[in-house]
């Protein structure tokens, strides 16, 4: 299986790191963006990585757990002309982007190019909210949200965002594992 | 029509971006499922909805 990971924010550094510690080692890591100090407090970066592309640092930390792991990177934005090529192979795709226009973006274009392809996708993870209501729904046949999917802020912190990627991680694994075969009612 | 599992009645000829407008989505953050099938965004405008139609929207917000 192959798993490709769309932004290494938040939500993609820790599902990432999930997916490594759990023993997955085919992934194509994706980010156009560096680490900067504020990312720290949800994303698995250390001080030695600011400034660093996050395709690079991330790889780092995850070399670390695994020596073997040769991650596919790409430092690129992802656009609806890129997408197919960039995950070319993918079995699962995790979206983990920042803005709900590149997520719309996202889910739409490998749905239409993909047709094979799982989308896991997060969206409403800012603030201090509930954690309960954080959740994963099977909405489409090849798309599965997590989230609370409306919290929509600049104040992003760990606890939220950490739960949400779990909740993402655990459906990738769930689908890698065949454990995914009925639809979820909502 | 069904939309996200609710029945509701549309006016004929009403196209799925006129429909996604009016009940307060932003075209541009969302995705559409129609009877089980991607609607691709570029072809919101000319899909017209049919009330034996089901549907299912999914509308994103920021942050990753």
């Amino acid at each position: 299986m192959k798993i490709g990971i769309a932004g290494l924010g938040g939500l993609g550094s820790n599902v990432a790191m999930m997916l490594v510690r759990s023993g997955i080692n085919n992934l194509v890591l994706v980010d156009f963006d560096i680490v900067v100090e504020s990312n720290l407090n949800r994303q698995i970066y250390f001080i030695e990585h600011i400034g660093k592309k996050k395709t690079y640092a991330c790889s780092d930390i995850l070399k670390k757990i695994d020596p073997n792991l040769k991650p596919e990177l790409h430092d690129v934005r992802l656009t609806e002309n890129n997408i197919s090529e960039v995950f070319k192979g993918c079995d699962i795709i995790c979206e983990a982007l920042d803005s709900a226009e590149s997520k719309a973006m996202l889910v739409d274009t490998v749905l239409t190019k993909m047709p094979e392809t799982y989308v896991v996708s997060g969206t409403g993870i800012s603030g201090f909210g509930s954690p309960n209501t954080i959740i994963t729904e099977h909405r489409f046949n090849k798309l599965y949200v997590c989230g609370d999917g409306t919290s929509e802020t600049d104040d992003m912190h760990g606890p939220r965002v950490i739960i949400c990627a779990g909740h993402q991680a655990n459906l990738i694994l769930r689908l890698i594992y065949g454990m995914e075969d009925e639809k979820i009612e909502n | 029509m069904i939309v996200n599992g609710k029945r509701i009645e549309i006016s004929i000829e009403t196209s799925l971006k006129d429909f996604l407008l009016s009940s307060g989505y932003d075209p541009s953050r969302v995705a559409v499922e129609l009877n089980g099938k991607i609607s691709p965004r570029k072809t919101f405008e000319e899909v017209i909805l049919k009330n034996t139609d089901s549907m299912e929207i999914v509308s994103f917000v920021g942050g990753g």
